[in-house]
């Protein structure tokens, strides 16, 4: 059985321990929100395709780790991000596509990730890439080397959760707190 | 191309502590590229459209960076986005420095039409800038801009005119 997202979301942030985690806009935030909140977590609100750019520009600028939770859809908004990521080649980034193969939070409308393999994309740039099915132990992505892209299989859908009740403000003031303050002892 | 006015661009970011540059090449920009890209001060990533790197220094902003963005003003129109709904949302500070084209002495008609909008897409989306006619007021402008951007946490431009260079 192939997982809901919200599922896989649960099983990857449930073995996390100091990474930060940039998580795409729409539902994967509220989802991830409902889930478990830390400051740890960087909630998009908007600005769609730019999880991983942003994943990009905060892994080579401090040593933690950094996990992008990203989808097929954003994924394909901002390919070229994807390019600038594997040429960089930061080893302590790790994007995860949560692959629906459509977008999800505006109705499940199909994406070309359902006939293009955007984990063979991944590979052809640089990537280690591990496909996941649906026994998803993301402690064997943690365990490799990055750049990595994790690319994890989801269904289509939703989970039934409310929207993020901090504002903009409140996120990134929060994170950047959480950041720097383990950066700049 | 005189050497001074790119040594002033460069100057202008080395005053305002930036060290962190995202950059989609422009001719005019080409001096000030090879600066930024042999200092060993300024994390130099080239990335393959203008909103991507936004995103990028979006996120080395977040760990502490201060930040910078080399770029034609086309590419402020493949970025009205991200500005709008992560720079402007979130309060995120960055310097633009752009070479804005189409502007008098153009000598590719392609480049006139977006040299003309450019300002009031930049005035519609409330970024203050400047459009420094000499070095010494390049330098200058880079360096206020940059301090008033870190003080209200948004973005500032810098338009460098095809007579700047």
């Amino acid at each position: 059985m192939m997982l809901e997202r919200i599922e896989a979301i649960e099983r990857i942030t449930g073995v996390l321990e100091d990474e930060l985690v940039i998580c795409n806009l729409g539902f994967p935030s509220r989802e991830l929100y409902s889930i478990r909140d830390s400051p740890r977590h960087f909630y998009m609100l908007g600005s769609m395709g730019m999880a991983s750019s942003i994943g990009l520009g905060l892994a080579l600028s401090q040593e933690r780790r950094v996990v992008v939770l990203d989808g097929d859809g954003s994924i394909l908004m901002n390919l070229g991000g994807l390019v600038t990521a594997a040429a960089q080649s930061p080893g302590n980034l790790i994007i995860v596509l949560l692959d629906n193969r459509c977008y999800a939070t505006t109705g499940s409308q199909c994406t070309y990730a359902d006939v293009i393999d955007l984990g063979a994309v991944a590979e052809s740039m640089g990537f280690n890439v591990i496909r996941f099915a649906d026994d998803l132990n993301f402690e064997q992505a943690l365990a490799m080397d990055g750049p990595v892209f994790a690319h994890v299989p989801v269904k289509p859908g939703n989970a039934d959760v409310p929207v993020i009740d901090l504002d903009a403000e409140e996120i990134i003031e929060r994170f950047i707190k959480e950041v720097r303050g383990a950066t700049e002892d | 191309m005189k050497v001074d006015s790119s040594e002033a661009v460069y100057a202008g970011m080395k005053d305002a502590g930036i060290d962190f540059a995202v950059s989609v090449p422009c001719v005019n920009l080409r001096t000030v590229l090879e600066m930024v890209d042999a200092d060993p001060a300024i994390m130099h990533v080239p990335v393959t459209r203008e909103e991507e790197g936004f995103g990028v220094a979006a996120g080395a902003h977040m760990a502490g960076k201060t930040t910078a963005i080399l770029m034609q003003n086309s590419g402020l129109g493949n970025s009205v986005n991200v500005l709008a709904s992560l720079y402007s949302l979130y309060h995120i500070p960055i310097t633009m420095i752009v070479s804005h084209r189409g502007t008098e002495g153009e000598f590719m008609e392609a480049q006139v039409p977006m040299g003309r909008a450019t300002g009031d897409i930049l005035r519609i989306l409330e970024i203050p800038f400047r459009t420094p006619r000499s070095p010494a007021e390049a330098r200058e402008s880079i360096g206020e801009l940059t301090d008033i951007s870190l003080r209200t946490s948004k973005a500032v431009a810098v338009l460098l005119d095809v007579s700047y260079w």
